[in-house]
Protein backbone atom coordinates (compact mmCIF):
# COMPACT_ATOMS: atom_id res chain seq x y z
CA UNK A 1 0.00 0.00 0.00
CA UNK A 2 2.98 2.30 0.70
CA UNK A 3 3.80 2.10 -2.99
CA UNK A 4 0.28 1.89 -4.39
CA UNK A 5 -1.15 4.97 -2.68
CA UNK A 6 1.30 7.47 -4.25
CA UNK A 7 0.73 5.79 -7.62
CA UNK A 8 -3.06 6.14 -7.29
CA UNK A 9 -2.74 9.79 -6.23
CA UNK A 10 -0.35 10.47 -9.14
CA UNK A 11 -2.76 8.84 -11.60
CA UNK A 12 -5.81 10.72 -10.36
CA UNK A 13 -4.10 14.11 -10.12
CA UNK A 14 -2.45 13.63 -13.52
CA UNK A 15 -5.76 12.81 -15.21
CA UNK A 16 -7.60 15.68 -13.48
CA UNK A 17 -4.94 18.21 -14.49
CA UNK A 18 -5.03 17.04 -18.12
CA UNK A 19 -8.83 17.17 -18.22
CA UNK A 20 -8.90 20.61 -16.57
CA UNK A 21 -6.75 21.96 -19.41
CA UNK A 22 -9.74 21.52 -21.74
CA UNK A 23 -12.63 22.27 -19.38
CA UNK A 24 -12.87 25.87 -18.18
CA UNK A 25 -16.09 25.20 -16.20
CA UNK A 26 -16.00 25.31 -12.41
CA UNK A 27 -14.39 23.47 -10.59
CA UNK A 28 -12.01 22.22 -13.32
CA UNK A 29 -10.88 25.70 -14.33
CA UNK A 30 -9.52 26.34 -10.84
CA UNK A 31 -7.78 23.02 -10.32
CA UNK A 32 -4.40 24.00 -11.80
CA UNK A 33 -4.10 27.17 -9.75
CA UNK A 34 -5.34 25.38 -6.63
CA UNK A 35 -2.74 22.65 -7.07
CA UNK A 36 -0.07 25.31 -7.54
CA UNK A 37 -1.15 26.81 -4.23
CA UNK A 38 -0.90 23.41 -2.57
CA UNK A 39 2.57 23.02 -4.01
CA UNK A 40 3.60 26.42 -2.59
CA UNK A 41 2.25 25.49 0.84
CA UNK A 42 4.14 22.19 0.84
CA UNK A 43 7.31 23.97 -0.39
CA UNK A 44 6.96 26.40 2.51
CA UNK A 45 7.10 23.54 4.97
CA UNK A 46 9.88 21.85 3.03
CA UNK A 47 12.10 24.92 3.45
CA UNK A 48 12.47 23.92 7.11
CA UNK A 49 13.83 20.56 5.95
CA UNK A 50 16.37 22.35 3.76
CA UNK A 51 17.52 24.56 6.60
CA UNK A 52 17.80 21.61 8.95
CA UNK A 53 19.91 19.81 6.35
CA UNK A 54 22.15 22.88 5.98
CA UNK A 55 22.66 23.07 9.75
CA UNK A 56 23.22 19.35 10.21
CA UNK A 57 25.82 19.01 7.45
CA UNK A 58 27.78 22.08 8.55
CA UNK A 59 27.59 21.40 12.30
CA UNK A 60 28.92 17.87 11.72
CA UNK A 61 31.79 19.29 9.67
CA UNK A 62 32.68 21.68 12.47
CA UNK A 63 32.22 19.07 15.19
CA UNK A 64 34.55 16.51 13.59
CA UNK A 65 36.92 19.20 12.24
CA UNK A 66 36.55 17.83 8.72
CA UNK A 67 38.72 19.37 5.97
CA UNK A 68 37.77 23.00 5.23
CA UNK A 69 35.54 23.18 8.31
CA UNK A 70 36.10 26.95 8.76
CA UNK A 71 33.94 27.50 5.64
CA UNK A 72 31.08 25.86 7.51
CA UNK A 73 31.53 28.32 10.37
CA UNK A 74 31.22 31.20 7.89
CA UNK A 75 28.14 29.61 6.28
CA UNK A 76 26.35 29.16 9.59
CA UNK A 77 27.41 32.56 10.91
CA UNK A 78 26.13 34.26 7.73
CA UNK A 79 22.86 32.36 7.95
CA UNK A 80 22.32 33.19 11.62
CA UNK A 81 23.24 36.86 11.20
CA UNK A 82 20.89 37.38 8.22
CA UNK A 83 17.98 35.58 9.87
CA UNK A 84 18.71 37.28 13.21
CA UNK A 85 18.79 40.88 11.92
CA UNK A 86 15.76 40.13 9.75
CA UNK A 87 13.74 38.91 12.73
CA UNK A 88 14.90 41.68 15.07
CA UNK A 89 14.60 44.77 12.87
CA UNK A 90 12.73 43.51 9.84
CA UNK A 91 13.25 44.61 6.26
CA UNK A 92 12.66 47.83 4.35
CA UNK A 93 8.87 47.60 4.41
CA UNK A 94 8.33 45.41 7.48
CA UNK A 95 9.24 45.99 11.08
CA UNK A 96 10.82 43.26 13.21
CA UNK A 97 10.40 42.08 16.77
CA UNK A 98 12.61 44.92 18.06
CA UNK A 99 10.83 47.55 15.99
CA UNK A 100 12.39 49.45 13.09
CA UNK A 101 15.80 50.03 14.70
CA UNK A 102 15.90 53.80 14.09
CA UNK A 103 19.24 54.17 15.94
CA UNK A 104 20.88 51.57 13.74
CA UNK A 105 19.31 53.05 10.61
CA UNK A 106 20.74 56.46 11.61
CA UNK A 107 24.24 54.96 11.68
CA UNK A 108 24.08 52.49 8.79
CA UNK A 109 21.74 54.36 6.50
CA UNK A 110 19.32 51.46 6.22
CA UNK A 111 18.09 48.51 8.23
CA UNK A 112 20.80 45.90 8.95
CA UNK A 113 19.10 43.27 6.79
CA UNK A 114 18.83 45.64 3.82
CA UNK A 115 22.36 46.92 4.43
CA UNK A 116 23.80 43.40 4.29
CA UNK A 117 21.58 42.53 1.33
CA UNK A 118 22.66 45.52 -0.76
CA UNK A 119 26.30 45.72 0.33
CA UNK A 120 27.30 42.10 0.73
CA UNK A 121 24.83 39.68 -0.83
CA UNK A 122 24.22 41.55 -4.09
CA UNK A 123 27.95 42.05 -4.66
CA UNK A 124 28.69 38.40 -4.06
CA UNK A 125 25.94 37.48 -6.47
CA UNK A 126 27.26 39.89 -9.11
CA UNK A 127 30.76 38.46 -8.63
CA UNK A 128 29.56 34.94 -9.34
CA UNK A 129 27.56 36.08 -12.35
CA UNK A 130 30.50 38.04 -13.76
CA UNK A 131 32.59 34.86 -13.78
CA UNK A 132 30.39 33.80 -16.66
CA UNK A 133 32.16 36.23 -18.99
CA UNK A 134 35.53 34.54 -18.39
CA UNK A 135 34.05 31.07 -18.65
CA UNK A 136 32.38 31.97 -21.95
CA UNK A 137 35.76 33.11 -23.27
CA UNK A 138 37.51 29.89 -22.25
CA UNK A 139 34.68 27.69 -23.51
CA UNK A 140 34.49 29.61 -26.79
CA UNK A 141 38.24 29.21 -27.27
CA UNK A 142 37.91 25.43 -27.05
CA UNK A 143 34.78 25.30 -29.18
CA UNK A 144 36.26 27.42 -31.95
CA UNK A 145 39.41 25.39 -32.46
CA UNK A 146 39.08 24.31 -36.08
CA UNK A 147 39.45 20.53 -36.10
CA UNK A 148 36.49 19.13 -37.94
CA UNK A 149 34.05 20.35 -40.57
CA UNK A 150 31.46 21.04 -37.86
CA UNK A 151 33.84 23.07 -35.71
CA UNK A 152 34.88 25.06 -38.80
CA UNK A 153 31.23 25.77 -39.49
CA UNK A 154 30.73 26.84 -35.88
CA UNK A 155 33.79 29.08 -36.03
CA UNK A 156 32.64 30.82 -39.22
CA UNK A 157 29.08 31.30 -37.94
CA UNK A 158 30.35 32.65 -34.62
CA UNK A 159 32.68 35.14 -36.32
CA UNK A 160 29.86 36.32 -38.60
CA UNK A 161 27.43 36.74 -35.69
CA UNK A 162 29.98 38.47 -33.46
CA UNK A 163 31.13 40.84 -36.19
CA UNK A 164 27.58 41.46 -37.33
CA UNK A 165 26.66 42.70 -33.89
CA UNK A 166 29.45 45.28 -33.78
CA UNK A 167 29.90 48.59 -35.56
CA UNK A 168 33.08 47.16 -37.10
CA UNK A 169 31.04 44.51 -38.90
CA UNK A 170 28.74 47.14 -40.27
CA UNK A 171 31.73 49.24 -41.37
CA UNK A 172 33.52 46.33 -43.05
CA UNK A 173 30.66 45.63 -45.45
CA UNK A 174 29.35 49.18 -45.84
CA UNK A 175 30.95 49.46 -49.29
CA UNK A 176 28.80 46.69 -50.70
CA UNK A 177 26.20 47.71 -53.29
CA UNK A 178 22.49 47.60 -52.46
CA UNK A 179 22.00 44.51 -54.63
CA UNK A 180 24.32 42.57 -52.28
CA UNK A 181 22.55 43.83 -49.20
CA UNK A 182 22.00 40.26 -47.98
CA UNK A 183 25.78 39.89 -47.59
CA UNK A 184 25.96 42.88 -45.28
CA UNK A 185 27.39 41.48 -42.01
CA UNK A 186 24.58 42.69 -39.69
CA UNK A 187 22.08 41.15 -42.15
CA UNK A 188 24.02 37.87 -42.20
CA UNK A 189 24.18 37.81 -38.40
CA UNK A 190 20.46 38.47 -38.20
CA UNK A 191 19.79 35.71 -40.73
CA UNK A 192 21.87 33.17 -38.78
CA UNK A 193 20.16 34.04 -35.50
CA UNK A 194 16.68 34.21 -36.98
CA UNK A 195 16.58 31.08 -39.14
CA UNK A 196 19.16 28.29 -38.57
CA UNK A 197 19.50 29.02 -34.83
CA UNK A 198 15.78 29.36 -34.22
CA UNK A 199 15.06 26.26 -36.31
CA UNK A 200 17.57 24.24 -34.28
CA UNK A 201 16.19 25.51 -30.98
CA UNK A 202 12.62 24.76 -32.02
CA UNK A 203 13.60 21.24 -33.07
CA UNK A 204 15.07 20.71 -29.59
CA UNK A 205 11.95 22.17 -28.01
CA UNK A 206 9.62 19.94 -30.03
CA UNK A 207 11.71 16.90 -29.03
CA UNK A 208 11.68 18.02 -25.40
CA UNK A 209 7.93 18.59 -25.56
CA UNK A 210 7.40 15.05 -26.83
CA UNK A 211 9.76 13.80 -24.15
CA UNK A 212 7.74 15.57 -21.48
CA UNK A 213 4.51 14.03 -22.81
CA UNK A 214 6.11 10.57 -22.87
CA UNK A 215 7.58 10.92 -19.37
CA UNK A 216 4.32 12.30 -18.00
CA UNK A 217 2.35 9.40 -19.44
CA UNK A 218 4.82 6.89 -18.01
CA UNK A 219 4.50 8.52 -14.59
CA UNK A 220 0.69 8.89 -14.73
CA UNK A 221 0.25 5.27 -15.83
CA UNK A 222 2.63 4.10 -13.11
CA UNK A 223 5.09 2.57 -15.56
CA UNK A 224 7.88 4.85 -14.44
CA UNK A 225 8.33 4.77 -10.67
CA UNK A 226 11.96 5.70 -10.22
CA UNK A 227 11.02 9.16 -8.91
CA UNK A 228 9.48 7.34 -5.94
CA UNK A 229 12.71 5.47 -5.43
CA UNK A 230 11.20 2.30 -6.91
CA UNK A 231 11.95 0.47 -10.13
CA UNK B 1 -44.48 73.07 -34.59
CA UNK B 2 -43.88 71.10 -31.39
CA UNK B 3 -44.87 67.91 -33.12
CA UNK B 4 -42.41 68.58 -35.95
CA UNK B 5 -39.56 69.34 -33.52
CA UNK B 6 -40.34 66.23 -31.47
CA UNK B 7 -40.44 64.10 -34.63
CA UNK B 8 -37.12 65.54 -35.76
CA UNK B 9 -35.53 64.86 -32.33
CA UNK B 10 -36.90 61.31 -32.29
CA UNK B 11 -35.73 60.70 -35.85
CA UNK B 12 -32.22 62.00 -35.14
CA UNK B 13 -32.00 59.95 -31.92
CA UNK B 14 -32.95 56.80 -33.82
CA UNK B 15 -30.34 57.60 -36.48
CA UNK B 16 -27.63 58.23 -33.84
CA UNK B 17 -28.55 55.10 -31.97
CA UNK B 18 -28.24 53.14 -35.18
CA UNK B 19 -24.83 54.64 -35.81
CA UNK B 20 -23.64 53.60 -32.38
CA UNK B 21 -23.04 49.86 -32.12
CA UNK B 22 -22.51 48.46 -28.65
CA UNK B 23 -22.85 44.85 -27.60
CA UNK B 24 -22.04 42.75 -24.56
CA UNK B 25 -21.84 38.99 -24.73
CA UNK B 26 -20.42 36.05 -22.84
CA UNK B 27 -16.68 35.69 -23.42
CA UNK B 28 -16.29 32.27 -25.02
CA UNK B 29 -14.19 29.38 -23.70
CA UNK B 30 -13.89 30.50 -20.11
CA UNK B 31 -15.32 29.76 -16.69
CA UNK B 32 -18.08 32.35 -17.05
CA UNK B 33 -16.26 35.16 -15.27
CA UNK B 34 -15.75 37.46 -18.25
CA UNK B 35 -17.90 39.52 -20.61
CA UNK B 36 -16.85 40.57 -24.09
CA UNK B 37 -17.77 44.18 -24.84
CA UNK B 38 -17.68 45.41 -28.45
CA UNK B 39 -18.39 48.87 -29.83
CA UNK B 40 -18.30 50.80 -33.07
CA UNK B 41 -18.81 54.56 -32.96
CA UNK B 42 -16.88 55.50 -36.10
CA UNK B 43 -19.75 57.53 -37.48
CA UNK B 44 -20.02 59.75 -34.39
CA UNK B 45 -16.30 60.50 -34.00
CA UNK B 46 -16.24 60.91 -30.19
CA UNK B 47 -13.06 62.01 -28.39
CA UNK B 48 -13.41 59.46 -25.61
CA UNK B 49 -15.54 56.39 -24.93
CA UNK B 50 -16.53 55.37 -21.46
CA UNK B 51 -18.01 52.00 -20.45
CA UNK B 52 -19.81 51.89 -17.14
CA UNK B 53 -21.14 48.83 -15.34
CA UNK B 54 -24.26 49.75 -13.43
CA UNK B 55 -26.56 48.01 -11.00
CA UNK B 56 -30.33 48.22 -10.69
CA UNK B 57 -29.92 50.06 -7.36
CA UNK B 58 -28.03 52.90 -9.06
CA UNK B 59 -24.45 51.89 -8.18
CA UNK B 60 -22.07 52.20 -11.07
CA UNK B 61 -18.37 51.62 -11.78
CA UNK B 62 -16.21 52.73 -14.65
CA UNK B 63 -14.83 49.60 -16.30
CA UNK B 64 -13.08 50.95 -19.37
CA UNK B 65 -11.96 54.21 -20.91
CA UNK B 66 -10.84 54.34 -24.52
CA UNK B 67 -10.12 56.66 -27.42
CA UNK B 68 -10.56 53.84 -29.90
CA UNK B 69 -13.87 54.34 -31.71
CA UNK B 70 -14.02 50.74 -32.90
CA UNK B 71 -12.83 48.10 -30.53
CA UNK B 72 -13.49 45.48 -27.93
CA UNK B 73 -12.68 44.84 -24.30
CA UNK B 74 -12.84 41.71 -22.15
CA UNK B 75 -14.09 42.53 -18.68
CA UNK B 76 -12.88 39.90 -16.23
CA UNK B 77 -13.51 41.62 -12.91
CA UNK B 78 -16.68 41.38 -10.88
CA UNK B 79 -18.54 39.13 -13.30
CA UNK B 80 -20.54 36.32 -11.74
CA UNK B 81 -21.65 33.42 -13.98
CA UNK B 82 -25.38 33.29 -14.77
CA UNK B 83 -26.02 36.74 -13.28
CA UNK B 84 -27.07 39.57 -15.63
CA UNK B 85 -24.68 42.50 -15.88
CA UNK B 86 -25.68 45.93 -17.23
CA UNK B 87 -23.35 48.14 -19.23
CA UNK B 88 -23.62 51.68 -20.51
CA UNK B 89 -21.42 53.05 -23.28
CA UNK B 90 -21.07 56.82 -23.24
CA UNK B 91 -19.46 58.81 -26.06
CA UNK B 92 -17.83 62.04 -24.96
CA UNK B 93 -16.80 65.05 -27.00
CA UNK B 94 -13.64 67.09 -26.43
CA UNK B 95 -15.29 69.03 -23.56
CA UNK B 96 -16.42 65.84 -21.82
CA UNK B 97 -20.07 66.22 -22.77
CA UNK B 98 -22.04 63.08 -23.49
CA UNK B 99 -22.97 63.06 -27.16
CA UNK B 100 -24.55 59.62 -27.23
CA UNK B 101 -24.99 56.60 -25.04
CA UNK B 102 -26.30 53.07 -25.23
CA UNK B 103 -27.14 50.43 -22.65
CA UNK B 104 -26.91 46.68 -22.98
CA UNK B 105 -27.25 43.66 -20.74
CA UNK B 106 -25.36 40.37 -20.82
CA UNK B 107 -25.30 37.10 -18.93
CA UNK B 108 -22.05 35.16 -18.74
CA UNK B 109 -21.88 31.39 -18.50
CA UNK B 110 -19.15 28.81 -18.07
CA UNK B 111 -18.30 26.48 -20.93
CA UNK B 112 -17.69 22.75 -20.61
CA UNK B 113 -15.12 22.63 -23.38
CA UNK B 114 -12.55 25.14 -24.58
CA UNK B 115 -12.98 24.99 -28.36
CA UNK B 116 -9.75 26.97 -28.83
CA UNK B 117 -7.84 23.92 -27.67
CA UNK B 118 -9.42 21.38 -29.98
CA UNK B 119 -6.20 21.03 -32.02
CA UNK B 120 -4.25 20.48 -28.80
CA UNK B 121 -6.73 17.79 -27.75
CA UNK B 122 -6.46 16.01 -31.09
CA UNK B 123 -2.65 16.07 -31.00
CA UNK B 124 -2.63 14.92 -27.36
CA UNK B 125 -4.97 12.02 -28.16
CA UNK B 126 -2.92 10.92 -31.19
CA UNK B 127 0.37 11.11 -29.27
CA UNK B 128 -0.98 9.42 -26.16
CA UNK B 129 -2.59 6.68 -28.23
CA UNK B 130 0.70 6.10 -30.08
CA UNK B 131 2.72 5.96 -26.88
CA UNK B 132 0.21 3.64 -25.16
CA UNK B 133 0.04 1.42 -28.27
CA UNK B 134 3.82 1.00 -28.34
CA UNK B 135 3.92 0.36 -24.58
CA UNK B 136 1.45 -2.52 -24.96
CA UNK B 137 3.16 -3.65 -28.13
CA UNK B 138 6.48 -3.87 -26.26
CA UNK B 139 4.77 -5.62 -23.36
CA UNK B 140 3.52 -8.31 -25.74
CA UNK B 141 7.12 -9.12 -26.60
CA UNK B 142 7.69 -7.17 -29.82
CA UNK B 143 11.38 -6.29 -30.31
CA UNK B 144 12.02 -2.56 -30.44
CA UNK B 145 15.18 -0.90 -31.67
CA UNK B 146 16.34 2.04 -29.54
CA UNK B 147 19.48 3.87 -30.65
CA UNK B 148 22.40 4.11 -28.24
CA UNK B 149 22.67 7.28 -26.16
CA UNK B 150 26.37 7.87 -25.47
CA UNK B 151 25.72 10.07 -22.46
CA UNK B 152 23.87 7.29 -20.69
CA UNK B 153 26.35 4.61 -21.69
CA UNK B 154 28.94 6.74 -19.89
CA UNK B 155 27.39 6.14 -16.47
CA UNK B 156 29.27 2.85 -16.02
CA UNK B 157 32.51 4.49 -17.14
CA UNK B 158 32.03 7.38 -14.70
CA UNK B 159 31.21 5.13 -11.75
CA UNK B 160 34.17 2.88 -12.61
CA UNK B 161 36.49 5.89 -12.78
CA UNK B 162 35.24 7.22 -9.45
CA UNK B 163 35.72 3.81 -7.82
CA UNK B 164 39.26 3.46 -9.14
CA UNK B 165 40.27 6.96 -8.14
CA UNK B 166 38.58 6.74 -4.74
CA UNK B 167 36.80 10.00 -5.38
CA UNK B 168 33.14 10.93 -5.24
CA UNK B 169 30.56 11.43 -7.99
CA UNK B 170 28.78 14.78 -8.03
CA UNK B 171 25.16 14.87 -9.16
CA UNK B 172 23.15 18.08 -9.65
CA UNK B 173 19.43 17.59 -10.47
CA UNK B 174 19.08 21.10 -11.90
CA UNK B 175 18.16 24.30 -10.15
CA UNK B 176 14.39 24.20 -10.50
CA UNK B 177 11.82 22.65 -8.20
CA UNK B 178 9.92 19.36 -8.36
CA UNK B 179 7.14 20.88 -10.48
CA UNK B 180 9.55 20.85 -13.42
CA UNK B 181 9.67 17.68 -15.50
CA UNK B 182 13.42 18.04 -16.07
CA UNK B 183 14.04 17.83 -12.34
CA UNK B 184 11.92 14.67 -12.13
CA UNK B 185 13.86 13.15 -15.04
CA UNK B 186 17.12 14.09 -13.34
CA UNK B 187 15.97 12.37 -10.15
CA UNK B 188 14.98 9.27 -12.12
CA UNK B 189 18.52 9.04 -13.48
CA UNK B 190 19.89 9.69 -9.99
CA UNK B 191 18.15 6.52 -8.80
CA UNK B 192 19.89 4.38 -11.42
CA UNK B 193 23.23 6.10 -10.88
CA UNK B 194 23.07 5.81 -7.08
CA UNK B 195 22.38 2.08 -7.42
CA UNK B 196 25.51 1.62 -9.53
CA UNK B 197 27.45 3.75 -7.04
CA UNK B 198 26.24 1.57 -4.19
CA UNK B 199 27.11 -1.65 -6.06
CA UNK B 200 30.65 -0.35 -6.68
CA UNK B 201 31.14 1.01 -3.14
CA UNK B 202 31.78 4.45 -4.57
CA UNK B 203 30.62 7.73 -3.04
CA UNK B 204 27.99 10.14 -4.32
CA UNK B 205 27.32 13.78 -3.42
CA UNK B 206 24.03 15.42 -4.31
CA UNK B 207 23.85 19.12 -3.42
CA UNK B 208 20.38 20.51 -4.15
CA UNK B 209 18.96 24.00 -4.22
CA UNK B 210 15.29 23.23 -3.49
CA UNK B 211 13.98 21.78 -0.27
CA UNK B 212 11.35 19.65 -2.01
CA UNK B 213 14.03 18.18 -4.25
CA UNK B 214 16.11 17.46 -1.14
CA UNK B 215 13.51 15.19 0.43
CA UNK B 216 12.79 13.41 -2.87
CA UNK B 217 16.47 12.97 -3.75
CA UNK B 218 17.14 11.54 -0.28
CA UNK B 219 14.39 8.96 -0.77
CA UNK B 220 15.63 8.10 -4.26
CA UNK B 221 19.24 7.56 -3.13
CA UNK B 222 18.17 5.63 -0.02
CA UNK B 223 15.98 3.29 -2.13
CA UNK B 224 18.84 2.82 -4.59
CA UNK B 225 21.17 1.67 -1.78
CA UNK B 226 18.43 -0.63 -0.51
CA UNK B 227 18.01 -2.13 -3.96
CA UNK B 228 21.74 -2.63 -4.27
CA UNK B 229 21.57 -4.59 -1.04
CA UNK B 230 23.74 -2.10 0.86
CA UNK B 231 21.40 -0.07 3.05
CA UNK B 232 24.14 0.42 5.66
CA UNK B 233 26.36 2.14 3.13
CA UNK B 234 23.81 4.89 2.61
CA UNK B 235 24.96 8.21 4.03
CA UNK B 236 21.98 10.50 4.63
CA UNK B 237 24.31 13.52 4.43
CA UNK B 238 25.33 12.65 0.88
CA UNK B 239 22.20 14.51 -0.26
CA UNK B 240 22.25 18.00 1.17
CA UNK B 241 20.72 21.41 0.71
CA UNK B 242 22.85 24.44 -0.11
CA UNK B 243 20.63 27.40 -0.90
CA UNK B 244 17.68 28.44 -3.06
CA UNK B 245 19.68 31.31 -4.48
CA UNK B 246 20.92 30.69 -8.03
CA UNK B 247 24.44 32.09 -7.73
CA UNK B 248 24.79 31.15 -4.08
CA UNK B 249 24.17 27.58 -5.19
CA UNK B 250 26.75 27.92 -7.97
CA UNK B 251 29.30 29.23 -5.49
CA UNK B 252 28.61 26.30 -3.18
CA UNK B 253 28.86 23.67 -5.93
CA UNK B 254 31.98 25.27 -7.43
CA UNK B 255 33.55 25.17 -3.99
CA UNK B 256 32.76 21.46 -3.71
CA UNK B 257 34.19 20.77 -7.18
CA UNK B 258 37.40 22.68 -6.42
CA UNK B 259 37.92 21.20 -2.95
CA UNK B 260 36.66 17.63 -3.35
CA UNK B 261 37.66 17.17 -7.01
CA UNK B 262 34.93 14.64 -7.90
CA UNK B 263 35.87 12.00 -10.47
CA UNK B 264 32.65 12.52 -12.40
CA UNK B 265 30.07 15.28 -12.55
CA UNK B 266 26.47 14.87 -13.64
CA UNK B 267 24.39 17.95 -14.38
CA UNK B 268 20.97 16.59 -15.28
CA UNK B 269 17.92 18.83 -15.01
CA UNK B 270 16.91 22.41 -15.67
CA UNK B 271 19.69 24.99 -15.69
CA UNK B 272 19.97 28.67 -16.48
CA UNK B 273 23.03 30.94 -16.49
CA UNK B 274 24.76 28.74 -13.95
CA UNK B 275 25.23 25.94 -16.50
CA UNK B 276 28.53 27.17 -17.92
CA UNK B 277 29.96 28.25 -14.56
CA UNK B 278 29.36 24.75 -13.20
CA UNK B 279 30.50 22.91 -16.33
CA UNK B 280 33.67 24.96 -16.82
CA UNK B 281 34.69 24.57 -13.18
CA UNK B 282 34.12 20.83 -13.56
CA UNK B 283 36.16 20.79 -16.77
CA UNK B 284 39.02 22.60 -15.04
CA UNK B 285 38.97 20.00 -12.23
CA UNK B 286 39.45 17.23 -14.79
CA UNK B 287 36.24 15.33 -14.07
CA UNK B 288 34.33 13.25 -16.61
CA UNK B 289 31.22 15.30 -17.17
CA UNK B 290 27.75 14.32 -18.34
CA UNK B 291 25.11 16.99 -18.71
CA UNK B 292 21.53 16.99 -19.88
CA UNK B 293 18.89 19.65 -20.12
CA UNK B 294 15.95 20.72 -22.22
CA UNK B 295 16.88 24.40 -21.99
CA UNK B 296 17.89 25.20 -25.59
CA UNK B 297 19.90 28.27 -24.61
CA UNK B 298 22.07 26.32 -22.14
CA UNK B 299 22.77 23.31 -24.35
CA UNK B 300 25.65 24.91 -26.30
CA UNK B 301 27.47 25.60 -23.03
CA UNK B 302 27.11 21.99 -21.91
CA UNK B 303 28.13 20.67 -25.34
CA UNK B 304 31.34 22.70 -25.17
CA UNK B 305 32.29 22.02 -21.57
CA UNK B 306 31.09 18.44 -20.98
CA UNK B 307 32.17 15.08 -22.33
CA UNK B 308 28.62 13.87 -22.92
CA UNK B 309 25.44 15.87 -23.34
CA UNK B 310 21.86 14.65 -23.31
CA UNK B 311 20.01 16.99 -25.64
CA UNK B 312 16.37 17.77 -24.85
CA UNK B 313 14.36 14.60 -25.30
CA UNK B 314 17.33 12.36 -24.41
CA UNK B 315 17.09 13.63 -20.83
CA UNK B 316 13.48 12.50 -20.63
CA UNK B 317 14.29 9.20 -22.34
CA UNK B 318 17.13 8.45 -19.93
CA UNK B 319 15.13 6.73 -17.24
CA UNK B 320 13.36 4.45 -19.72
CA UNK B 321 16.62 3.79 -21.54
CA UNK B 322 18.47 2.84 -18.38
CA UNK B 323 15.65 0.65 -17.03
CA UNK B 324 15.73 -1.52 -20.22
CA UNK B 325 12.12 -2.44 -19.43
CA UNK B 326 10.22 -3.19 -22.65
CA UNK B 327 7.16 -1.15 -21.69
CA UNK B 328 9.28 1.90 -20.88
CA UNK B 329 11.23 1.53 -24.10
CA UNK B 330 7.91 1.22 -25.92
CA UNK B 331 6.98 4.71 -24.81
CA UNK B 332 10.16 6.01 -26.47
CA UNK B 333 9.04 4.43 -29.71
CA UNK B 334 5.71 6.20 -29.30
CA UNK B 335 7.56 9.49 -28.97
CA UNK B 336 9.36 8.76 -32.23
CA UNK B 337 5.98 8.20 -33.86
CA UNK B 338 4.94 11.61 -32.52
CA UNK B 339 8.02 13.11 -34.10
CA UNK B 340 7.07 11.62 -37.45
CA UNK B 341 3.60 13.18 -37.14
CA UNK B 342 5.12 16.56 -36.30
CA UNK B 343 7.40 16.30 -39.30
CA UNK B 344 4.46 15.60 -41.61
CA UNK B 345 2.28 18.35 -40.11
CA UNK B 346 5.15 20.86 -40.28
CA UNK B 347 5.94 20.00 -43.90
CA UNK B 348 2.28 20.23 -44.93
CA UNK B 349 1.95 23.47 -42.95
CA UNK B 350 4.97 25.05 -44.64
CA UNK B 351 3.64 24.03 -48.06
CA UNK B 352 0.13 25.39 -47.34
CA UNK B 353 1.52 28.67 -46.03
CA UNK B 354 3.66 29.08 -49.16
CA UNK B 355 0.64 28.65 -51.41
CA UNK B 356 -1.37 31.05 -49.23
CA UNK B 357 -3.68 28.60 -47.47
CA UNK B 358 -3.73 29.43 -43.78
CA UNK B 359 -6.23 26.83 -42.59
CA UNK B 360 -3.70 24.57 -40.84
CA UNK B 361 -1.89 27.44 -39.12
CA UNK B 362 -5.17 28.89 -37.88
CA UNK B 363 -6.36 25.48 -36.72
CA UNK B 364 -3.18 24.81 -34.75
CA UNK B 365 -2.96 28.28 -33.24
CA UNK B 366 -4.26 28.40 -29.67
CA UNK B 367 -5.64 31.82 -28.76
Amino acid sequence: MNRKLPLIITFLVGIIVIVSEFIPHYPFGLISSELENWFLIISGFAIILGQLSLFKVNILKIKYKKPNWPYSVITLASFIIMVGVGILWGTQDNSGLAGNGQHIVAVMGSKPFDYLFHNVYQHLQATMFSLLAFFIASAAYRAFIARTFESNLLLISAILVMLGNTSLGSFLTSWMPQTLNFLHLPKLAEFIMKYPTTAGQRAIMIGAGLGIIGSSLRIILGIERSYLGGK
Amino acid sequence: MRKILFSLFLFSSILWAQELVFSAEDNPNDDGTAILLKWNADALQPTTLRIIKYEENGDSTLVHLSTDTNGQYILGDGIVPQEPANFRLQLLDIDGNIIAQKEVQAVSKAQWFNTNKISLLIMAIILSAAIIYYIFSARSGKKLYIRKIAGLESIDESVGRATEMGRAILFIPGTLDLDNMQTISGLSILGKLAQKVAENDAKIMVPVCRSMVLSTAKEVVKEAYLKAGKPDAYDSDSVFYLTDDQFGFVAGVDGIIVREKPAANFFLGAFYAESLILAETGFASGAVQTAGTAMPSQLPFFVVACDYTLIGEELFAASAYLSKEPQQLGSLKGQDFGKAIFLIVLSVGVFLEIIGVHFLKNFLTIN
